[in-house]
């Protein structure tokens, strides 16, 4: 019995992995929870918005570099964040004045919304493209580890290692920090209330004297900062490439909709919760139970749920169990 | 143009004696397609062979061997009949060089090629399944099959002392016949393979994958795959501490993966088709001298399919599908005088004298029965961030 070389395993393989993957989820999936909630429709481009917020900051990056501006031992790409975040205000308030603010003064269907999102998205899809390509681009510099598994083993002296990247350090924070910062926003200034006055009811807001298009303009403009975060901390992590960006639609409306379509702290709590199914389910936990087994119990097989290939299909099947059992999500969100 | 061609051939039926000094042999490869860029450079290296013997006075007696080109397209199959069909029937050619890609290859041979008795030897169809599929002694091939490399990549393992590895490869039908091979040769020489994992190209997280192979175990990862896919595998199971040391298959060789990995690949092992040495010295240098570009795939491949049927019509003494057929093992293997590239005219000059020769060419050619050659293959290690060859097999 070696519980504390088990424990270090499954964060090694599965727990640390999971924190910074179910955290990019989060600031991905409260997006597209505000966007349901505030503007009612279900933002089928926040993936590929996410890729080009991305590629903004990779190309601030890339010029901080050319002109020797960093703040190593951090990646330089988080001096860059505040230039994708301007680039996508602008382009997502030009795609509110071009496309959404027209069905919204016609009182469009929600499923019109959902189709001309679906165009934003092929257009962002290729925009990026055009300027990044499709091929993999890694933006990341500095420290890449906070420590390595070779320095943990040689600190602690346990069989097993553990390895931090600053990339997934950084996700955790980051995340966690805007996480506050949102919800003292939404609870706590005029904005966020008019915000929240203007989501559960839109006519009674209006008779108060909330002005709805600065309302919009807010919730876009918060979603741009989400967007960017969430695609920056990704990219950092696993390396920029825009069709990833685009199959994280999946696991991010999955999120909003098992927390609660319009819940923040339902998108959180779901974001987790898919990030840890997806890679503990697939998990072969042989290793961990190894080292927990009596002596002369070890398991023999790999004890893994799933093959590692399935992770998108756990994603798809939490998905479809909580729209057939509890269509409202964790926290009791809006029905689709 | 109809009327034009039935005339020319009636005119060629009718001359009969006309013809005789004229051989036509196919070239079929994928002039269109996702090979386009590397096949002109091999159909020219395989014309390169024959316009050699044609210069030298060609083959039975003052006959010119004529090239026809064919399109493969190397992923249509029933476009790839077709014009292995035309070859065969309109054409008339006795032998045909190709096809490339292991797909079309099959169903030209399976469809075509043996229903007309035409031989085929294909410089590029690295598919194992050829092996075993029964051809009639029709199909030959100058590139070893990766069944080859998955037998000479176990050896390599076993002898530097890991009997107990991982293995991951691409999800695809290279990775998993390259694996399958690797395996099977594996735990034939006393090894165990503790986990096969496959893993997808182009994501971005592999450290579920890299935790399956971690929770088997075992003193090395095996990883035949691609520079992406494959060199993500390799740094995540570096960085995650789940392997240390690592053996990779050609997909994966190329200065990008060291860029990419970084001091993760240090001491990795790997192995390449190829031959270094007089054989590719000399073929290097025929090409400069002819104007064709031999630094690109597949090259060395094609030149030596060419003169192997060159070779192989006139030991038959006939230019025949059957006689060459029969001959192509005689000329390639031992015994005989060795011939090298660029000696084309001297081994047609052995043969007509009743000799025998063992065509050595651009790839130190050595064919296993039908469907098998059993090609070199380089080792090489990673020292200081370099590709550095340790030795051949």
């Amino acid at each position: 019995m070696e519980p504390l070389n088990a424990l270090v395993s499954v964060s090694n393989f599965m727990l640390i992995p999971a924190l910074a993957y179910g955290s990019q989820l989060a600031l991905g999936a409260l997006g597209i929870t505000l966007i349901f909630s505030i503007l009612r429709f279900a933002h089928f481009a926040h993936g590929d918005t996410m890729a080009l917020g991305t590629a903004a900051v990779i190309g601030g990056t890339f010029f901080f570099q050319s002109q020797g501006i960093g703040i190593s031992p951090l990646p330089t790409a988080l001096l860059a964040i505040p230039i994708g975040i301007v680039v996508m205000i602008l382009y997502l308030l030009a795609a509110d004045r071009m496309v959404y603010r027209y069905f919204r003064q016609v009182k469009a269907k929600p499923l019109t919304f959902v189709m001309a999102s679906l165009g934003v998205m092929f257009v962002t899809n290729g925009l990026t493209r055009l300027f990044m390509g499709v091929g993999e681009t890694r933006f990341e510099d500095g420290e890449r580890f906070i420590f390595t598994v070779r320095e943990f083993r040689e600190f602690t002296g346990l069989a097993e290692g553990m390895a931090l990247r600053s990339a997934q350090a950084i996700t955790i924070i980051t995340a966690l920090v805007v996480m506050v910062i949102l919800f003292w926003f939404l609870n706590r200034t005029r904005a966020g209330k008019s915000m929240r006055a203007y989501s559960d009811n839109e006519d009674l807001a209006l008779l108060s004297g909330i002005n709805p298009e600065r309302v919009v303009v807010i919730t876009w403009t918060i979603t741009a900062i989400l967007l960017v975060l969430a695609g920056t901390l990704y990219g950092l992590d696993k390396g920029f490439r825009p069709f990833n960006y685009f199959q994280l639609l999946l696991p991010m409306f999955a999120a909003a909709i098992l927390g609660g379509l319009g819940s923040p702290l339902g998108a959180i709590v779901g974001a987790y919760v898919v990030a840890f199914a997806e890679l503990g389910i697939t998990f072969a936990w042989r290793r961990v139970f190894s080292y927990l087994a009596p002596e002369g119990m070890e398991p023999t097989s790999m004890m893994q749920l799933l093959p590692v290939d399935y992770k998108f299909a756990v994603t798809f099947a939490i998905l479809v169990i909580v729209l057939l059992f509890r269509p409202t999500g964790i926290f009791r969100g809006k029905v689709i | 143009m109809k009327k034009l061609l039935l005339a020319s051939t009636a005119l060629a039926f009718s001359a009969g004696m006309a013809m005789a000094d004229e051989i036509n042999m196919g070239v079929l490869l994928g002039f269109t397609g996702p090979i386009e860029s590397v096949t002109p450079h091999m159909a020219d290296s395989a014309e390169m062979a024959w316009a050699e013997i044609n210069e030298a006075g060609g083959i039975l007696g003052g006959q010119m061997i004529r090239s026809v080109r064919a399109d493969s397209t190397c992923i249509d199959s029933s476009a790839a009949q077709a014009a292995a069909e035309r070859l065969i029937s309109a054409d008339n050619v006795v032998a045909i060089m190709g096809a490339d890609c292991s797909g079309v290859t099959m169903s030209v041979l399976q469809n075509v090629a043996m229903a007309a008795g035409v031989p085929m030897i294909s410089p590029s169809a690295t598919s194992p399944a050829f092996t075993t599929t029964e051809s009639n002694g029709l199909f030959f091939r100058t590139a070893p099959s990766d069944a080859r490399q998955g037998a000479v990549l176990a050896n390599i393992v076993m002898d530097r002392g890991f009997d107990t590895v991982a293995v991951t490869f691409t999800n695809n039908d290279y990775g998993a016949g390259f694996a399958n091979a690797f395996v099977e040769n594996f735990e034939a020489l006393g090894g165990t393979v503790t986990s096969q994992v496959a893993h997808e190209e182009a994501r971005g997280d592999y450290s579920a994958e890299v935790g399956q192979l971690a929770s088997a175990g075992g003193d090395a990862l095996v990883i035949l795959g691609y520079v992406d896919g494959g060199g993500s595998m390799l740094r995540t199971a570096y960085e995650l501490g789940a392997f240390e040391q690592f053996f990779i298959g050609d997909g994966m060789f190329g200065q990008e993966l060291i860029a990419a990995t970084g001091e993760a690949i240090e001491g990795t092992v790997g192995t390449l088709p190829g031959v270094e040495g007089p054989s590719a010295d000399a073929f290097a240098a025929l090409g400069e001298a002819n104007n064709v570009l031999t630094d690109s795939s597949f090259t060395g491949e094609s030149y030596d399919a060419a003169a192997l049927l060159a070779f192989a019509a006139e030991a038959a003494g006939e230019a025949t599908p059957e006689g060459i057929a029969a001959n192509i093992l005689n000329v390639a293997n031992a015994p005989g005088e060795e011939i090298m590239p660029g000696e084309l005219a001297r081994g047609l000059e052995i043969l007509r004298e009743g000799g025998e020769i063992n065509y050595i060419g651009a790839t130190n050619v050595e064919l296993v029965g039908p469907g098998e050659a059993a090609g070199s293959f380089r080792e090489h290690v990673v020292e200081g961030g370099e590709f550095v060859t340790i030795r051949f097999h």
